[in-house]
């Protein structure tokens, strides 16, 4: 799907200072040799089998479907990795990349923090020392995977420059990473930034794809309709799509945050409203003004609060494999509260984007049609912040 | 591309240039043209000005201020092209501009390209476009003779031989790790690195990066063709806004004696 420059058809690339690039290469032959390297894979699975908790169930939500009254749901169960979300795949397949490349320190960004934990659970794990960089806002909004990363032995740097964000999070990773290469990798935590992240980020994550396939086979003896996913930088959605992009009867719906409306100022929808552009490494979408200069986005949801997109979601929107479609703040937490009581399970706010879109489309399918939804994670981080969101005052 | 050359002087007179990096519209148009004017009468050699951006991820945090502190008066490329257009009557040291791929990029590379010329940019110092991207804008900076400018880091190592290769203008050879700042010492060996260049290419090579007094700027242009000078100035314009202009003179004054 990538070229060896990792261009997806116009998208990605390797848009960074000279100062990175000589580690950029080292990472790209790394990453090859060890993708093809037997003991280091069976290491890893080793790692997602018995320490995340792999495979992740796929569960028939079966009062969700009767209520819905159309297609079946089933709801891929992210949520239930160890660290509780599919942050996890990526970060034990990097930390053990950077271990055997004789790296002893790892820099991450993080949005709503549960790339920041699942980085500062990896390096403990593997001994690797951890310091993360966390947009001031976001660590005001998820305080309490603030002091998670801490407890983990992890160093928490509230970034300050910018929007205060996690692409300004990006912002100041990249710039630390430039000051410190020889001992450092940095875990990008989504499908986004120079070559080969993009590609490397899909690759660890397609297990959830992968695994879906295998699952729904075993349980429909067929493949589902749709898969849907939310996309902020797009590495649940890449890893949920992926095994499934050659096979053209599945549609693959991926859902942006709209915030408070697609035609509203404050919203994340980087499909909907972005132009291409140059950031972070890569050429992809983003939402920018005439000048380029990148827009203050906004979600309810800190993890899809991300102004671009990943270059390999970009093609598959510019071919039409996958579509994209915007889903608003009212509409996440509707469905965060409509999964909570109708299955029992609280979604991560970003994970609710892609039952909101289930919702709107399940009860116009026929009842032989399945849907597949990726729930990337699990909502106890998000459960104060919607109190807020519904006016309810909680006191911890 | 030949004020570029120029600026460098000729082999046999050993002229070391002296480079400057401000921010285009910090704190306003208007200062940053008196700036222009009084550092080439203070002998300035070559001009870099910066388009500001949102996201100035090479850049440390004064460079980044400066960014913000322009953008927050609104201006745009357009803005600094008029800019440079207007100080071609009286400028005639060479101007690049140094701006990020994005801006480039949203304004229509061709376009952009164009107007440079139109208005008298000399080249262009992109940042997040290595070797390996230089495609982006090769055809369009030679439709219309705008030097692509190179940069070359304390980790290029190998890499410099083929970046040298294909330099054009000057080479931006990158004292440091890490971002634009200023630093107390600056250890990378110099002379290892341009000479690495001299055996493939003649091209001018200047140093960037951390200089922010006489004796680093003597220093470094002992051991290259110049030295460029950026957060130091900036810092002096975030101080005195629009009356930087006295103490920038006086500054680049002294730099002037340091690099010969």
């Amino acid at each position: 799907m990538s070229d060896s420059r990792g261009k997806f058809g116009e998208y990605g690339g390797q848009y960074v200072a000279e100062t990175v690039m000589s580690s950029l290469k080292e990472l790209e032959r790394a990453y090859l040799f060890y993708k093809e390297d037997g003991a280091f894979q069976a290491e890893l699975k080793g790692l997602l089998d018995d320490y995340a908790g792999r495979p992740s169930r796929l569960y028939f939500a079966e009062k969700m479907t009767k209520d819905l009254g159309g297609a079946k749901i089933y709801l891929k169960r992210e949520d239930l990795n160890h660290t509780g979300s599919h942050k996890i795949n990526n970060v034990l397949g990097q930390a053990l990349l950077a271990k055997k490349m004789g790296k002893t320190r790892v820099i991450a960004e993080t949005g709503a923090g549960q790339h920041g934990v699942a980085s500062a659970t990896a390096a403990a794990l593997m001994g690797l020392k951890c310091e993360v960089f966390m947009g001031k806002e976001d660590t005001e909004r998820q305080a309490l995977n603030v002091f998670r990363m801490e407890l983990l032995g992890a160093k928490v740097h509230p970034v300050t420059s910018g929007t205060m964000t996690l692409k300004d999070a990006v912002n100041e990773t990249l710039r630390e990473w430039a000051s410190r290469l020889d001992d450092t990798h940095y875990i990008v935590g989504s499908a986004v930034g120079p070559h080969p992240f993009p590609v490397m980020v899909r690759d660890f994550q397609k297990v959830i794809s992968e695994e879906i396939k295998a699952q729904m086979l075993e349980m429909e003896g067929r493949l589902p309709d749709a898969v849907i996913a939310c996309v902020g930088g797009g590495s649940n959605a890449i890893g949920a799509f992926y095994d499934f992009v050659e096979d053209k009867e599945v549609r693959l719906i991926g859902c942006e945050a709209a915030g408070l409306g697609v035609d509203h100022p404050k919203n994340a929808a980087t499909m909907a409203n972005g132009t291409v552009g140059i950031l972070h490494g890569m050429k992809s979408y983003f939402c920018q003004d005439v000048y380029g200069q990148i827009a203050p986005v906004y979600s309810i949801s800190a993890g899809l609060d991300y102004p671009g997109v990943g270059p390999e979601h970009a093609y598959l929107a510019d071919t039409h494999r996958a579509e994209y479609v915007p889903v608003t703040d009212d509409e996440a937490v509707d469905a965060f509260n409509y999964l909570s009581r109708t299955e029992g399970i609280i979604p991560a706010i970003e994970s609710a984007h892609a039952i909101a879109h289930a919702r709107k489309i399940a009860g116009a399918m026929g009842k032989d049609k399945i849907i597949v939804v990726n729930l990337s994670g699990r909502g106890d981080k998000d459960v104060a912040s919607i109190a807020r969101y519904m006016g309810v005052d909680i006191h911890e | 591309m030949n004020r570029i050359s120029n600026a460098f002087g000729k082999k046999s007179e050993d002229k070391k240039a002296l480079i400057s990096f401000i921010m285009g519209g910090d704190p306003d148009i208007e200062t940053t043209e008196k700036l222009i004017i009084a550092m080439e009468e203070s002998g300035v050699d070559l001009f870099e000005i910066g388009i500001p951006f949102s996201d100035p991820a090479a850049d440390g945090i004064v460079i980044q201020q400066a960014s913000v502190r322009a953008l927050s008066r609104g201006c745009t490329a357009d803005d600094l092209l008029n800019m440079v257009k207007r100080l071609r009557e009286k400028v005639t040291a060479p101007i690049v501009f140094l701006t990020y791929a994005n801006s480039i990029f949203a304004y229509g590379k061709e376009r952009f390209m164009e107007r440079c010329k139109d208005c008298g940019v000399d080249g262009v110092i992109v940042p997040d476009i290595p070797y390996e991207e230089k495609d982006e804008l090769a055809e369009v900076c030679e439709k219309y003779n705008i030097a692509q400018i190179a940069i070359i880091a304390p980790t290029s190592n190998e890499r410099i031989e083929t970046i040298a290769t294909h330099a054009e203008g000057f080479l931006y050879c990158v004292s440091t790790l890490g971002v634009t700042g200023i630093r107390d010492e600056i250890r990378t060996n110099m002379t290892e690195i341009v000479n690495k260049v001299r055996k493939v290419s003649s091209i001018p090579c200047a140093v960037g990066f951390g200089i922010s007094t006489p004796e680093q700027a003597r220093d470094m242009a002992s051991v290259s063709d110049g030295a460029i000078i950026g957060t130091a100035l900036v810092k002096i314009i975030a101080e005195y806004g629009r009356d930087s202009v006295e103490p920038i003179k006086q500054f680049i004054a002294r730099m002037r004696d340091a690099v010969k």
